[in-house]
């Protein structure tokens, strides 16, 4: 009996070690788990001090549409502060026209002009067209900027342009005179947009254009349109634009229809090319919103047009920030 | 056993006491790329930053859209194409001071250390271990770090068109001045 109860002894003693290291490991694990919780709270704590009194700030949204014009008309984009922005515009002749014109592309119309951001809202702009050699000038004014959170849901531009045509005057019976007034006429735009998400924005773009000499007597100096247009990103660097202006009836000249255009924009770094379809093959306001004769259509009596701009931004002054920065180009 | 409680409560007393704040919201962030046929820098004057000083714990944000570039459209390429900032606002680093102890918060000086943690960039949360340096100065902590970040890291694509352009590493600088809050 006795020799029995020391061999149970032995046992007793590993089950009492044994459970003093079970024990002992359950309390390391329990110090390692309430460790990691502190260490949790900590972070928590230093992230509540972080975003607790952070100041409210406007973050304006960016990047509507990828550059300054829609297809042909304006979008709310300017050009940056201190930049220039070179425009070349070309708008072909009629697809339909075939082999004969090679779809168009013998003959061009053209549009070469500066845009210039003054201030970050600012933005004025100049231009010469081939056809009627007319010649432009424009400023844009962002009065609304949407933003992210709290601010306003929409952005609102004005944009104001002018342009004159330099063509011959034309030959008048004796005693009559062509004023120069005559060549003058002045583009009223507002432009209200939203970027839904990073693919859709749409633009709400109500215009008034008065023509200080209209073909004929009964038709109205004053052109009402309204427009509409939007994009859709089809990836980073490639949208697809539209834009539709409406002239309102009693408003609009004879003989003319409703302009439509299509487009592609393409970006490249500092380059945005934009490639587009359009009944319209002019690219002032007056005469693309205003005085277009082409309809929409692929056969015959259709006249469309296609026709490209191509942006290139440079940045003429120096933000203040970059006097000593060590950007430069090769 | 009256000592024993005092002794308890002083100690408990001294670390909470110690539990000392720094934080900023104006920190710099300056990142620079490099490459033989461009430079390109942009900084970053609103960077929030806090440190617990008595555990070495720490945390960055750098608000995506604050970065500044010299071209307007190159700020905006920035956000839109490469960080998409709107679906990524804020890159983050999270971590602690592994070398805590030869800091002296109390003692104006220059103190080098290295900190480990995550940096998240573009949604991508990688772990790394990044020097810096602590200077102290009255009530005011300065930290300066420089290292390198690869955008291929963190999943930001550069197209063919301007890979020549931007630089493989891209050389962040940290320059933060953190209060005593």
């Amino acid at each position: 009996m006795k020799f029995n109860t020391h061999i149970m002894r032995v046992p007793y003693v590993f089950l009492l070690a044994g459970l003093i290291a079970v024990s002992c490991g359950n309390l390391y694990a329990q110090n390692d788990k309430l460790k990691q919780k502190q260490n949790d709270e900590e972070d928590a704590n230093l992230m509540e001090l972080l975003e607790n009194d952070e100041p409210p700030k406007k973050m304006y949204t960016t990047a509507t549409f990828k550059t300054t014009r829609l297809v042909t008309g304006h979008s709310i984009e300017n050009t940056g502060k201190g930049v220039l922005d070179f425009r070349v515009n070309h708008r072909f002749g009629a697809l339909n026209a075939g082999v004969s014109t090679f779809f168009g592309l013998d003959d061009a119309n053209t549009r070469i002009g500066f845009d210039y951001g003054i201030t970050d809202w600012l933005m004025v702009g100049f231009g010469r067209n081939s056809f009627m050699k007319e010649y432009d000038g424009l400023f844009k004014v962002k009065l609304l900027r949407q933003s992210e959170g709290k601010g306003s849901p929409l952005s609102l531009s004005y944009m104001g342009a002018m342009s004159v045509q330099s063509m011959p005057a034309p030959i008048l019976p004796p005693g009559q005179e062509y004023h120069f007034s005559n060549r003058l006429y002045y583009v009223n735009q507002l432009l209200l947009a939203r970027k839904f998400n990073k693919w859709l924005s749409l633009q709400f773009m109500p215009t008034h254009i008065h023509y200080n000499l209209v073909p004929t007597t009964p038709e109205p100096n004053d052109l009402v349109a309204l427009g509409i247009g939007g994009r859709i990103k089809i990836s980073n660097r490639v949208t697809l634009n539209g834009e539709y202006y409406y002239r309102v009836p009693g408003t609009e000249q004879l003989g003319y229809r409703n302009v439509l255009s299509v487009g592609v924009d393409i970006e490249t770094g500092g380059h945005v090319f934009q490639l587009m379809l359009s009944n319209s093959r002019a690219m002032t306001e007056r005469n693309y919103i205003g005085q277009t004769p082409g309809q929409w259509s692929f056969n015959k009596t259709g006249t469309i047009h296609l026709g490209f701009n191509i942006s290139r931004v440079f940045t003429i002054v120096r933000p203040k920030e970059f006097k000593g920065s060590r950007n430069s180009i090769y | 056993m009256k000592k024993l409680i005092l002794a308890a409560v002083l100690v408990c007393g001294m670390t909470t006491a110690y539990a000392q704040k720094y934080m900023t919201r104006t920190g710099k962030v300056t990142f620079f790329s490099s490459t033989p046929l461009e430079n390109i820098e942009a900084f970053n004057n609103e960077t929030s930053a806090v440190l617990d000083a008595s555990t070495g714990d720490f945390v960055f944000q750098v608000p995506i859209k604050s970065f500044r570039f010299e071209k307007a459209l190159m700020q905006e390429h920035f956000n839109e194409n490469y960080m998409e900032s709107s679906k990524y606002p804020k890159a983050e680093y999270k971590g602690k001071i592994t070398d805590l102890g030869s800091v002296n918060f109390d003692k104006n000086g220059t103190y080098n250390v290295s900190t480990k943690g995550k940096l998240a960039i573009h949604g991508v949360t990688r772990d790394v271990t990044l020097p810096g340096t602590i200077t102290v100065k009255d009530k005011t902590v300065t930290i300066n770090s420089e290292f390198k970040v690869r955008p291929k890291d963190h999943d930001i694509k550069i197209p063919g068109i301007v890979e020549n352009k931007i630089a493989n590493d891209i050389e962040v600088t940290v320059n933060s001045i953190l209060e005593k809050k």
